[in-house]
């Protein structure tokens, strides 16, 4: 019953999505008009946490290998952090700004185990490359977040941090087992199927 | 700057920002949608025969449209109201 590695991929594209249009609208409409009505507040930070806690499965069912484990294992810690300083910021039990840091320390964290955990070169296979592409979105986009802590009324790095989350799942939608990737396809990555 | 001036402005910024939020989501379901009608094999409820639970539980079209519409209904409605509230 374990889900192909594929269909993990899409399931998150799916909730990063909402998160990013989550974000989108945020950076919108400005923080005041977002928390005009408390469950909305609440509402990012808390898929956020969600994802996170979903990525413990994917951790635990997904034993590739020991570098595939520790980077599951960090973007579930680091995605908890970030949603849960945030709940806390919203909720007011948090009142120091620096929490805010936890979420582009999570998008770093995350960029740079994308990274690490994809042994191969960009055009071994798409999933290669999606898993490439999804590290140095990151890995480069946590400088929204990062502006974001220190000027919270910037709509440049509020919607910054909000496109990346869309770009990301755009990539991780695009990710397919065995696929080639602009013609490309290492035979050592097996037959291609889909 | 005259205070029709402003107000002019200020219309034209919550009209603006009205009428994105009211975008978002149904652009996502019609890229869903696209994506369907590009890639309809990736629909295997169309063809559900010989497929597997999870091909024919994940969707990925479906579920950006999915993602689309909950955002649209539950989120991007009740925050328009709002903005029309403040103004």
């Amino acid at each position: 019953m374990q889900p192909p590695a594929e269909h993990v991929h899409w399931l998150f594209a799916t909730g990063i999505l909402f998160l990013g249009l989550l974000l989108l609208a945020e950076a919108v409409v400005g923080r005041e008009v977002w928390r005009r009505r408390r469950w909305r507040a609440y509402l990012w930070p808390a898929l956020l946490f969600g994802l996170g806690v979903l990525m413990w499965p994917v951790m635990v069912l997904f034993t590739n290998s020991t570098v595939h484990m520790l980077a599951h294992s960090a973007w579930a810690q680091v995605m908890m952090l970030a949603g849960a300083a945030e709940l806390g910021l919203v909720s007011g039990r948090l009142r120091h700004e620096a929490w805010r840091l936890c979420v582009p320390l999570m998008l770093a964290v995350s960029g740079a185990a994308f990274l690490i955990h994809e042994a191969n070169p960009w055009l071994y296979s798409r999933s290669a490359f999606v898993h490439h592409l999804c590290g140095w979105i990151l890995l480069v986009g946590a400088i929204f977040p990062l502006g974001a802590a220190f000027k919270p009324r910037s709509w440049v790095f509020a919607g910054g941090y909000a496109l990346v989350m869309v770009a990301v799942s755009i990539a991780l939608f695009t990710s397919r087992d065995v696929a080639p990737v602009f013609g490309h396809l290492d035979p050592a990555a097996g037959v291609q199927h889909r | 700057m005259t205070q029709y001036a402003t107000e002019f402005l200020r219309s034209h910024t919550w009209s603006a920002r009205k009428a994105v939020l009211l975008t978002l989501g149904p652009c996502s379901a019609v890229a869903g949608f696209a994506w369907a009608l590009f890639q309809p094999w990736r629909l295997t409820l169309l063809h559900p025969h010989g497929q597997g639970f999870w091909w024919l539980v994940v969707e990925p079209p479906l579920l950006v449209i999915l993602a689309g519409v909950l955002f649209h209904v539950l989120v991007a409605r009740p925050l328009v109201d709002d903005l029309e509230d403040l103004r």
